[in-house]
């Protein structure tokens, strides 16, 4: 099969718009949650998320990346997805112009949840209204796949039109099946990744409804997010998207192409078990992760990094334990971290902006910390990385993700030495 | 008021469809001049019936090509 390779990354996240951006205040130890301000929360349970910063340090300009006109059409998920997009092939210099580049470049772009916002606006619009008032672009300003329908028509890109949806797995679900496109020779370059919005008024009262979101801290936002304490109470949401732009490994060396990796493993797998809760031996996320590993052709001690799916709730230490298992006597060489805790949980998103986490820990030496992990739930010889990063040697990550629903992904990253 | 019909028009065309106010010439086509496609026709009609509180039935809006179209029926339509 054919190799594939990273060779551009863009991010949108509530540390900032920028994958270099965020990555730096990750590193520096910093929170983006905050009280919610954007809609009234009096009589919601949680009060706190992570939102996109319109200003100060990082600050998103939606008219930076999308015509007004089109942007004003969509919600946001979709600007989020067009401008990390937009970055990852800027970074990546790759700008197909020729009708063969164009077929050989595609995309493949998901959300959990797609247009919430947009769905509850027009709900009542609807209702109070009639139908007459319901916008010709309510649909296209929705739909999961038109994020990269977008991109798609903005970029030229004519190879794979396609989008994922899994829930929680959905960033990490794109990035490996993307890379399975160029590997087969469907394409040579895929715009992959995930995007979401789902921070208003009907995704925290769903989330908070199915008892997902954390509770106890809404006066103290950025000690909520804290994966592995023994204080958790459950995630915080974050916004925003990752994409990178992947590129069989011939491709890319021949025009020269900076490599921030290589993805060498893609492992998936269904719990089979229950609409939210992972089993108590985490046998879906272990299976997933072994998958991942065999499909790179190494073992679980070759690991040097994983970025863990740890959303700050209960299912931490199933994770840890399937982690534990998985990695046997190799333990105490592996160090594990949970970026949820500086940029909360971005949902469709997630697995994307962790997969770049892991590109930019290899590319630098430096591991981004668990914040929060005060008091550890439990025991473990696996270095959490708690309050600080840390120097170290990365040449195999792993970044997992989970989604309701049982199901899982796994992607295996390496550094790329030849 | 019929000046002023024409001004709000303008204004919403303007808005909608992203263009230069000095563009949206009563002879302007919406869609050869000011570069709208089918979609936003549809959506530039709800935008004048929300503003002039008028309807204006499907048939009506498939022959309101430019904007003076728009303004002739928000006129001789308004209550």
């Amino acid at each position: 099969m054919r190799r594939v390779v990273v060779t551009g990354v863009g991010m949108v996240s509530p540390l900032g718009c920028g994958a270099e951006t965020t990555w730096k205040r990750i590193l520096n130890g910093e929170s983006g949650a905050r009280k919610i301000e954007k809609f009234d929360v009096s009589d919601l349970p949680c009060k706190i998320a992570m939102p996109i910063p319109r200003e100060g340090e990082g600050a998103f300009n939606p008219d930076d990346w999308m015509d007004a006109k089109e942007a004003k059409r969509v919600d946001e998920f979709i600007v989020y997805a067009v401008s990390a997009a937009t970055q990852a092939l800027q970074d990546a210099d790759w700008k197909p112009t020729s009708e063969e580049d164009q077929c050989r470049t595609g995309t493949m772009i998901g959300s959990g949840i797609g247009g919430l916002e947009g769905i509850a606006d027009t709900a009542i619009t609807l209702k109070e209204k009639g139908p007459r008032r319901v916008s010709p672009f309510f649909i296209t300003g929705r739909l999961i796949n038109l994020a990269s329908g977008y991109v798609s028509i903005q970029h030229g890109l004519k190879g794979p039109n396609h989008a994922v949806v899994t829930a929680c797995s959905t960033g990490a679900h794109a990035i490996g099946d993307a890379a399975r496109l160029i590997a087969l020779d469907d394409a040579d370059v895929m715009v992959a990744g995930g995007a979401e919005s789902a921070i208003n008024r009907l995704g925290i009262a769903g989330f908070a409804a199915c008892r997902a979101l954390s509770t106890s801290f809404n006066d103290e936002p950025t000690k909520a997010s804290r994966p592995y304490d023994k204080d958790r109470d459950g995630f915080v949401m974050g916004e925003g998207a990752g994409v990178v732009v992947l590129e069989e490994y011939e491709h890319a060396k021949a025009r020269g192409a900076k490599i921030y990796g290589e993805v060498v493993g893609y492992g998936l797998s269904g719990d089979a078990y229950h609409i939210t809760a992972p089993p108590e031996d985490g046998n879906g996320g272990y299976r997933s992760m072994q998958a991942a590993l065999k499909r790179a052709g190494i073992s679980a001690s070759d690991l040097d990094y994983v970025n863990a799916h740890g959303t700050s709730t209960m299912a931490d230490t199933i994770e840890l334990g399937a982690v534990s298992r998985l990695l046997g006597n190799a333990v105490s060489k592996v160090s594990m971290s949970s970026t949820k805790s500086s940029i909360g949980h971005l949902l469709g998103a997630a697995g994307a902006v962790e997969a770049i986490f892991c590109l930019l820990a290899m590319r630098d030496s430096k591991l981004p910390p668990t914040l929060n992990l005060d008091n550890p739930a439990v025991e473990t010889e696996i270095d959490l990385v708690p309050n600080r990063a840390v120097d170290k040697e990365v040449n195999y990550a792993l970044s997992n993700s989970f989604g309701f629903g049982g199901t899982n992904a796994s992607l295996v990253m390496k550094k790329v030495t030849d | 008021m019929s000046e002023d019909i024409a001004e709000r028009l303008k204004k919403i065309v303007v808005e909608h469809l992203g263009v230069d106010a000095d563009k949206v010439t009563e002879n302007a086509s919406f869609i050869d001049d000011l570069g709208a496609d089918s979609l936003d026709n549809v959506e530039l009609v709800m935008a004048f019936e929300e503003e002039f509180g008028v309807e204006i039935p499907d048939d009506a809006a498939e022959k309101i090509l430019t904007v003076k179209d728009a303004i002739e029926f928000v006129k001789s339509n308004q209550s």
